[in-house]
C-alpha cells in the first residue's frame, strides 16, 4: 500500500528495470498481505502499536533479505529433496540472531512481540519468497526480492498499526495525540466525551481493517479482482 | 418532476434517491408482469414498513418507561409509582429517544444514499427497519456520537460489502449493537444502568438492569441476597409489563407481543423461528435450574423469557428474513440453538450479560450451514426412496 519508491540511480545495470520492480511491485499491486494474502497471521497479531509494527517489519526486512541472499547462493547445492529442510534451518537460525538482538537491545518490544517474532520462521511470506524466488533465481535479484516483499510486508503492518493504535488507544507511537485519558484527569477530547475504541485493539478489528484496505485497492485498480 | 431525474436528465445523478421517495410513497411504476413471479401488492417496501407499524407499541412504550426511568433517577427513588405523571415522562422520553432516531437513520441513510448513487441503485429498503432497531437496542443514555459510529460500522461492514439489503449474513441493528459492546464497554456492558442522567443520581440508586443483578450472582458480591430478594425487586408481573429498566425498546414484553401478533397475523415473521426460540430458551432455563448450584442458575425459567433482551430479539431480531435459516426444519433448529445458546450466554459467562445479541449473531453465521445440512438431508432420503423404488 505505501507508495514509497526505493531512490535509485538507474544508470548501473544493478538496477535495471526489471530489478527495480521486483522491489516496487510487492509495495502496491503484488503486496504480499493484501494481494497474496501471506502472513496475515502476525499483521493481525502485532499491530495494537505502531512501534511493534516497525520492529516487526525491520525483523521480517532482515530475515527475508539474508535468507533470501543465503538460499540463492545455496540454490544449486540443495538436493531439491530437503530444500524445505535447508530452508527452514536458515530461516530459524536469522530468527534466532533477530530474537537474541531484541532481547538484548529493545527488552521492552520483544516482550509485547513474545512469541511473535519466533514465529517468523513458520511466516507464509519468507518460506513462499525462498520457494518460489530465491531457489531459482541469481543472488542480487533475490536481494531485491527480499527487500521488496519485506517492505511490502512492513508498510501495510505500519498501515494497519497506525490506525488501530490512534483509534484503539489514541495514540501514535506512544504519544498520546488527543489528551489524557486517565479516568478522573481527562483532558482534550477526552474532556468532551470522546472514548478509546476498544475494538480497535482486538484482533477481529485488523482483519477489517486489512480487509477495508484490500477493498480500496482493488476497488482503484480493477485488474487486480478476480473473475468470479 | 419525474422526467428530470429520468435517464439523460438534468438531475440523472440523483435519479435513485428520487426513486426511493416516490416508490415509498405510491405503487412504483414498473411492477412485475411476466414469469412466475408472485404478483402481489406486497414488495419490499411493504414488508419494511409493516415491521415498522410492529415496532411502535415497543417504541411508545419505551419512550415511557426511558421517562420514568429518568425521572426515577433524579429523584433517587426507586419506588416511583409508574402510572402518575404520565405526560411528562413520556416528553422526557421523547427527548431522550427521538435525538437517538434521528441520528441512526441520519447517518444510517446518508451512507446508503451514498452508496446508492455511487452504484446506481435506489435506496435500499432493508434500512428503514434497521434505523428503527438501533434506537430501540440502545440503551438510553449512550452517548449519540457513538450511535453514529456503531450505525455506521453496522451500515458499512456488516451491509453494503456484502452487496446491500438482502445479501448481509449478520443482522444490521444487531451488529451495531455488538460494535458498541466490544467497542466502548464501560457505556455498553449491561451491568450499567442505561438511564438517561444517572451520574446525578442520589444515593440508594444502585442504577443496574436486572440482567447485570442477576450476574453478579456469580460473582462474590452479589446485589441481593438471595432469589426472592431478587423477585421482590422485579417481580415477573413488572418485567412482563415492561416496568423495569434497560434499553428502550426491550422491556415490555406485551408491546413485543402485539408487534409479534402484528408480524405474525401479516406472515411476515416466522412462526416457527419465535417458538422454538422461546421453546429453546425456556428448555435451557430449565436445564440450568436442575443443574442448580447458585442462584442464578436457580431462577425460573420462565423469568429468562421476560427480562433483557429475549423477548425483542425472538420477535425481532432472529426472525429477519435475511440472516435466518431459510427451511423450513432449518427454521426450528435454528431457533432452538439459539434460544438455547442465549440462555447459556446470558447466565454462564458473567461478562456478557446480555447473552442474546451474541446468540443470534452466532446463529445467523450458522444459518447457511444448517440450511445446507438439511437440504442435504432431503436429497438424501428423497435418493433412497427412489432407490427402494
Amino acid at each position: 500500500m505505501s507508495e514509497e519508491k526505493k531512490s535509485k540511480a538507474p544508470s548501473e545495470p544493478l538496477f535495471s528495470k526489471k530489478n527495480r520492480k521486483l522491489v516496487t511491485d510487492p509495495l502496491t499491486d503484488n503486496n504480499p498481505v493484501t494481494i497474496q494474502v501471506l502472513g496475515i497471521c502476525s499483521a493481525l497479531a502485532i499491530t495494537v502499536q505502531v512501534e511493534q509494527g516497525i520492529v516487526m517489519g525491520i525483523a521480517v526486512l532482515f530475515v527475508l533479505v539474508l535468507g533470501n541472499l543465503i538460499i540463492s547462493l545455496l540454490r544449486n547445492m540443495i538436493p531439491s529433496r530437503i530444500r524445505i529442510i535447508v530452508q527452514l534451518v536458515v530461516v530459524a537460525a536469522l530468527v534466532i540472531i533477530v530474537n537474541e538482538v531484541l532481547k538484548a537491545f529493545l527488552p521492552d518490544i520483544s516482550e509485547k512481540l513474545s512469541v511473535f517474532v519466533g514465529l517468523i520462521i513458520t511466516n507464509c511470506i519468507i518460506m513462499g519468497r525462498f520457494e518460489a524466488f530465491a531457489m531459482a533465481n541469481k543472488p542480487w535479484p533475490s536481494i531485491m526480492d527480499g527487500i521488496g516483499n519485506g517492505l511490502g510486508y512492513a508498510g501495510l503492518l505500519i498501515l494497519v498499526a497506525v490506525f488501530r493504535e490512534f483509534f484503539g488507544s489514541g495514540s501514535l507511537m506512544g504519544i498520546p495525540l488527543l489528551g489524557s485519558s486517565l479516568p478522573g484527569e481527562e483532558s482534550g477530547l477526552y474532556a468532551m466525551g470522546y472514548m478509546n475504541n476498544n475494538m480497535m485493539i482486538l484482533p477481529p478489528m485488523a482483519l477489517v481493517i486489512v480487509g477495508i484496505i484490500i477493498w480500496v485497492q482493488r476497488s482503484r485498480n480493477k485488474e487486480l479482482v478476480e473473475s468470479h | 418532476m419525474e422526467p428530470k431525474f429520468a435517464k439523460g436528465g438534468k438531475l440523472e445523478k440523483w435519479n435513485p434517491i428520487f426513486e426511493s421517495f416516490t416508490t415509498l410513497a405510491f405503487t412504483p411504476a414498473q411492477v412485475t408482469s411476466k414469469g412466475s413471479h408472485i404478483r402481489d401488492g406486497v414488495d419490499l417496501k411493504r414488508t419494511m414498513i409493516t415491521v415498522i407499524i410492529a415496532m411502535i407499541p415497543c417504541l411508545l412504550f419505551g419512550i415511557y418507561n426511558t421517562g420514568h426511568w429518568e425521572m426515577v433517577a433524579a429523584a433517587g427513588d426507586r419506588n416511583l409509582d409508574f402510572w402518575s405523571n404520565g405526560g411528562d415522562k413520556f416528553i422526557a422520553g421523547l427527548f431522550v429517544v427521538i435525538p437517538l432516531i434521528a441520528v441512526s437513520y441520519g447517518v444510517g441513510l446518508t451512507i446508503e444514499f451514498i452508496f446508492g448513487m455511487k452504484n446506481g441503485h435506489a435506496l435500499h429498503e432493508g434500512f428503514l427497519v434497521s434505523g428503527m432497531l438501533i434506537p430501540l437496542i440502545m440503551p438510553a443514555d449512550v452517548p449519540l456520537w457513538m450511535v453514529g459510529v456503531a450505525t455506521a460500522f453496522a451500515v458499512i461492514i456488516g451491509k453494503e460489502i456484502f452487496g446491500g439489503t438482502g445479501m448481509n449474513i449478520l443482522n444490521v441493528a444487531l451488529l451495531s449493537r455488538a460494535f458498541l459492546f466490544f467497542a466502548y464497554p464501560t457505556s455498553m456492558s449491561g451491568d450499567k444502568v442505561w438511564m438517561a442522567g444517572t451520574e446525578n443520581t442520589a444515593d440508594g440508586f444502585t442504577g443496574s438492569t436486572a440482567l447485570g443483578d442477576l450476574a453478579t450472582f456469580m460473582s462474590d458480591k452479589p446485589v441481593f441476597e438471595n432469589i426472592e430478594m431478587y423477585t421482590n425487586n422485579y417481580s415477573f408481573i413488572d418485567s412482563f409489563m415492561g416496568m423495569i429498566p434497560g434499553s428502550i425498546g426491550e422491556t415490555s414484553v406485551i408491546a413485543i407481543l402485539i408487534g409479534a401478533a402484528i408480524l405474525l397475523f401479516t406472515g411476515i415473521g416466522s412462526f416457527r423461528i419465535m417458538a422454538s426460540f422461546v421453546i429453546g430458551g425456556y428448555l435451557m432455563g430449565m436445564l440450568l435450574n436442575l443443574v442448580g448450584g447458585n442462584e442464578f442458575l436457580e431462577l425460573p425459567a420462565h423469568f429468562h423469557l421476560v427480562i433483557g433482551g429475549f423477548a425483542f430479539g425472538t420477535v425481532f431480531m432472529a426472525t429477519d428474513p435475511v440472516t435466518a435459516a431459510q427451511t423450513g426444519v432449518g427454521k426450528i433448529l435454528y431457533g432452538l440453538i439459539g434460544g438455547m445458546l442465549g440462555i447459556l450466554i446470558r447466565v454462564l459467562n458473567p461478562a456478557y450479560p446480555e447473552g442474546i445479541m451474541l446468540a443470534i449473531l452466532f446463529m445467523n453465521v450458522m444459518a447457511p450451514i444448517i440450511d445446507h445440512y438439511v437440504v442435504q438431508a432431503n436429497v438424501k432420503r428423497r435418493l433412497k426412496r427412489l432407490k427402494t423404488v
